[in-house]
């Protein structure tokens, strides 16, 4: 039995295989209808999400499974003080896999080292969401096809975003990939991550605070989200939060087959006219989500 | 000064002047029966000044512990007087229950009767990190 906590655990030939049965999935969507029939997958939510957790919910049922859980803490037994470790042990009873998100640096890993069935996280407050970077690894391989060799730009908030640092881990293990970090000093990414990721391995990358010098270099644009919740201080958000908005003047010195991103949700930091664009990826990115959650369920209930 | 020579136990010398407190403490010395003598401020050629610490007897030591708060302690065991064996440290891959991470966002930080798990993750730069969220231990 595996967990998933940190998108490291899984090897690059581990995140091809997932992307190949994703891939067979949304090409004969039938043969998967029944694969989960009769287990449960339990969803924590500590922290509230739609997106992540209806796409878990989407990926169970359309594998012929059912799902138990709840969508925020005071909907618990935690409300009532029970730790992480009891919840985890107790629903490990009920359910066949876990799927967890909470607002703490580690919590879903100490689940998996208490659970009894495999644990998913599906974020643990700025750290890590290693489905997320699935979704993403998924996404830059049908839109782009393949994973080495580009020039992957982020944006916005590269200190607290999850996302891009789970991104970065991943995406670091490829050939030829280029990182271009765009971002305001105070959200610039965290010094672990230059330390144990960038600099470990010799990756060539950027800082710059200037999106319109760097547009036309990139294969990828990430953007992000200054997200209010990862604020100690209310005044340091609202100075920060309008830093970078991507409008269609931006984009017209980008790549003509750039690919935009973002995990979404968005507030005002991609202009909604840049929907239309034929380089917004990011709601095809929800599609890709649920199916590569759908792949990793199978793999970890080994039922593929 | 004179401190008695010891006849079975354990000396821990080569401690960094200032240091024997902490790691009396983090050994926990302080359960011990025997006689325990701390020798502060040391003249020595080496380091200028040093600490030491004298046990009377043998106990259980955690090289692992000692080996994180300082690989450049010597630890010598004596048995009937004499020099037994010399034991070298080495930075342990992981300790528990000797750091605590200070990361209010980590985990550990509400369910505080986890245990407090740190890696090395730089040999050469002595790092090590947190378990559950990765912050880096501040230094000693």
């Amino acid at each position: 039995m595996r967990s998933l906590i940190d998108i490291l655990e899984l090897s690059t030939e581990e995140i091809n295989e997932l992307i190949s049965i994703a891939v067979d999935i949304i090409d004969n969507p039938g043969a998967y209808s029944e694969k989960c029939r009769g287990k449960k997958l339990a969803t924590l939510f500590f922290e509230p999400s739609t997106r992540t957790r209806l796409s878990f919910e989407a990926a169970m049922y359309e594998l012929g499974g059912n799902v138990i859980g709840f969508s925020e803490a005071s909907g618990s037994s935690v409300a009532k003080g029970e730790s992480v470790s009891d919840t985890v042990r107790a629903v490990s009873c009920y359910a066949d896999i876990i799927v967890m998100r909470h607002p703490k640096e580690g919590a879903p890993l100490v689940a998996s080292m208490k659970s009894i069935s495999p644990v998913i996280n599906a974020g643990d407050g700025g750290h890590n969401h290693p489905t997320q970077t699935l979704t993403d690894l998924l996404t830059i391989s049908r839109e782009k096809g393949r994973l080495s060799n580009m020039t992957v730009g982020f944006c916005g908030d590269l200190k607290f975003g999850r996302t891009v640092h789970s991104l970065i881990s991943a995406m670091s293990r490829y050939d030829g990939i280029k990182f271009v970090l765009i971002s305001p000093d105070e959200l610039q990414i965290p010094e672990y991550m230059k330390q144990n990721v960038l600099d470990k391995i010799g990756l060539e990358y950027i800082e710059t605070k200037d999106i319109g010098a760097v547009m036309p270099t990139l294969d990828i644009l990430y953007m992000t989200r200054v997200q209010r919740e990862r604020f100690f201080n209310e005044a340091d958000y609202v100075r920060l939060k309008d830093s970078y908005i991507l409008t269609p003047d931006k984009l017209k010195n980008a790549k003509k087959d750039m690919c935009v991103m973002h995990p979404l949700p968005r507030v005002n930091e991609i202009s909604v006219a840049v929907d239309d664009d034929p380089r917004a990826c990011y709601f095809k990115q929800v599609s890709y989500g649920k199916y590569i959650r759908m792949a990793l369920i199978l793999k970890l209930l080994e039922v593929v | 000064m004179i401190i008695d020579e010891i006849t079975n136990g354990i000396v821990l010398d080569h401690i960094s002047a200032g240091m024997c407190m902490e790691i009396y403490r983090i050994l926990h010395l302080e359960r011990l029966e025997c006689s325990v003598a701390i020798i502060k401020n040391v003249s020595s050629r080496k380091m200028g000044k040093k600490d030491i610490i004298k046990v009377a007897d043998m106990f259980d030591l955690d090289l692992d512990v000692l080996g994180y708060i300082d690989p450049n302690i010597t630890v010598n065991i004596i048995k009937d007087g004499k020099l037994f064996e010399k034991r070298k440290l080495a930075l342990p891959d992981e300790v528990r229950n000797v750091i605590a991470c200070k990361n209010p966002r980590c985990i550990t930080s509400t369910e505080q009767e986890l245990p407090q798990i740190f890696r090395l993750t730089d040999r050469e730069n002595r790092i090590y990190r947190c378990v559950y969220c990765e912050s880096r231990a501040k230094d000693k």
